[in-house]
């Protein structure tokens, strides 16, 4: 059956090729889900959706961030909010994904397989960044709709939108190490817990300077404050920064923080992944 | 000639203090279906993740298709497929659309994807469900199209993990039908389960495995023969005349005759079966008894298996489970 004869991949050159195709083929694959399922993807956006609604129309209206007075500009500083709390929450269909991947077997299949396995994980990613670009993009659409504008140049807005997805791409070998680590699916729908006060404990919805001077701490060096603080200044949304080192260097805290998330989790979740074998 | 190809020997696994392979061996002849049988935790999925190069081992050596599974893995993937507990295909797609996603992950080029899902489709009696979600499907149609993703590459070894198991007796037969099948066309395949009527009915060999250890290798056959000889039982319609049933038996049989008092029943082992029968059920007419049941009885598979586990249990003191 020489129909059936693979590819050679003995050469560097080949092996590069091969691994980049069966990237593509996942990357695909997940694609696929994502046309197949257009309400899971919907779903998915139901709750930044309804925290926004919440936030906006139910909390917003008692919260002075500009200090001008209670709910004054409220959806101009939620709104940022509401783009880096989703970045944030990702982790968790990554986690997700992978653990169900790994639990159906699909991950030993594959790893059974003349094949990059690694293109699971990093397929994974690179489907990952994609969605949650299709994400934020939705968003976008429902902030205008709901009165939120960008004060900021094209540049300045594309460079926010570029942040969150850093953000987000960091996150995700948080979702890849936690998808590994958990036992099963189940396990992993427990995540909310976890991502809940990591989300909400930040300058998301609300100032760290209302918040108790502890919490405030907190959610002032939350990486997720630093992005949400970071567009504020590019969209030229109000910013209702405080006196600590990430408020007043948000861009550049927002540059660092994925970064040092990557530079743990990544290696993190390299080793489970080989762990596996073990 | 046979070749084999499977061939582990010695093959030991610990996790932590518990080991899952103590030394284990196994041979699987080409074309052949060879059974791993054994209880939960005997080692048998650890073995089957060892050989199919998921999984590294401590100590052994092991060649799957020519290929030595630790230092040329590569070579070994492209010539197994593997099944496992768990359908492992993608339940949003459809089936053509999970063999061709396997097919380009197979590294085939688009064309000859599709061309190999369109054949693997008609192979495995999926062409009519083909452009369905397989999270529609039933258990064993998932099964059968688990099977034709892990035989994409027309693989020599196929190794099936427990491919029946929570299936309905429906899905078991076209599973057990798939894999004889494969088998007939040439495909080397290394099952494990804990059916034995699977085992029976679709293993050339069969390996007994427990604690990590190999306690017999033999035909289905072979291993029932090691059961001793055919049964002759007669249970009681009145347990009064248990000794009576006791003297007819005790006339054919060829060893120790055995009373059950609960089963109102005598047995014993004979040596000319038929015979014994005929001779048995006379004696009970021309003495105006009633029986509930005469009958012999064959050891079954189940027998020797949890003989041969009673065995190495006893044989081998454990450490734990």
């Amino acid at each position: 059956m020489t129909a059936l004869a693979a590819m050679p991949d003995e050469t560097l050159a080949g092996r590069v090729k091969w691994t980049l195709h069966d990237y593509r083929t996942i990357v695909g694959q997940e694609f696929t889900h994502l046309l197949r399922q257009p309400s899971n993807f919907l779903w998915q956006l139901g709750f930044p959706i309804v925290m926004v609604l919440l936030f906006v129309y139910v909390f917003g209206s008692a919260m002075d961030v500009t200090g001008q007075g209670a709910g004054v500009d409220y959806v101009a500083y939620a709104m940022p909010g509401m783009f880096a709390m989703t970045m944030a929450f990702g982790f968790m269909n990554t986690a997700f994904a992978v653990a169900d991947a790994k639990e159906k077997g699909f991950i030993d299949r594959v790893r059974s397989m003349p094949m990059a396995s690694s293109a699971v994980v990093v397929g994974r990613n690179i489907a990952d960044t994609l969605h949650a670009a299709v994400d934020l993009l939705v968003l976008f659409l429902i902030a205008i709709v709901i009165g939120w504008r960008s004060e900021g140049t094209f540049w300045e807005t594309l460079g926010a939108f570029a942040l969150l997805l850093w953000l987000r791409f960091a996150l995700i070998w948080v979702g890849v190490w936690i998808g590994l680590l958990v036992k099963g699916i189940e396990q992993a729908g427990n995540l909310f817990a976890l991502a809940f006060p990591f989300g909400m404990v930040s300058s998301v919805f609300t100032p760290p300077e209302l918040m108790p001077g502890w919490l405030g701490a907190i959610a002032a060096w939350n990486p997720v404050s630093a992005t949400a603080t970071a567009i504020r200044e590019l969209f030229g949304n109000p910013i209702a920064a405080g006196g600590s080192w990430p408020e007043q260097h948000a861009l550049l805290a927002a540059l660092l923080w994925p970064l040092v998330i990557t530079a743990i989790f990544l290696p993190l979740g390299v080793s489970r992944f080989k762990n596996l074998s073990r | 000639m046979p070749t084999t190809t499977v061939e582990a020997s010695n093959l030991g696994k610990r996790f932590k203090d518990t080991a899952a392979l103590d030394g284990f061996d196994l041979v699987a002849e080409s074309g052949t279906v060879l059974g791993l049988l054994g209880p939960n935790g005997a080692g048998k999925t650890t073995c089957v993740r060892i050989l199919t190069t998921l999984l590294r081992f401590d100590t052994g050596t092991a060649a799957v298709a020519g290929f030595d599974i630790a230092r040329e893995a590569r070579q070994v993937r492209r010539r197994i497929g593997l099944t496992g507990q768990r359908t492992a295909v993608d339940e949003l797609l459809t089936a053509r659309q999970n063999l061709v996603l396997f097919g380009k992950l197979f590294r085939l080029p688009k064309a000859a994807a599709r061309e190999r899902a369109d054949r693997l489709l008609d192979q495995f009696g999926l062409t009519e469900a083909a452009d369905r979600q397989a999270k529609g499907f039933s258990g064993g149609m998932k099964r059968r199209l688990d099977l034709a993703a892990s035989m994409i590459l027309a693989p020599q070894v196929l190794f099936l993990d427990e491919p029946t198991t929570g299936l309905d007796p429906a899905g078991r037969r076209e599973v057990w039908d798939a894999v004889s099948g494969l088998a007939a066309d040439g495909t080397t395949v290394v099952l494990t389960t804990h059916y034995l009527d699977e085992a029976d009915r679709l293993c050339d060999r069969i390996a007994v495995i427990d604690h990590g250890r190999n306690l017999v290798d033999d035909t289905p056959a072979g291993l029932k023969r090691r059961m001793g000889a055919d049964r002759l039982e007669i249970v009681a319609a009145d347990p009064a005349d248990l000794s009576a049933l006791a003297d007819i038996v005790a006339a054919v049989a060829e060893g120790e005759v055995v009373t059950d008092e609960g089963a109102s029943s005598v047995a014993a082992p004979v040596k000319e079966p038929v015979a014994a029968l005929t001779a048995a059920a006379t004696a009970v007419r021309d003495r105006a008894l009633t029986v509930a049941d005469i009958g012999l009885r064959r050891p079954t598979l189940d027998e020797a298996f949890l003989e041969l586990i009673g065995e190495g249990t006893t044989k081998a003191p454990k450490e734990d489970r």
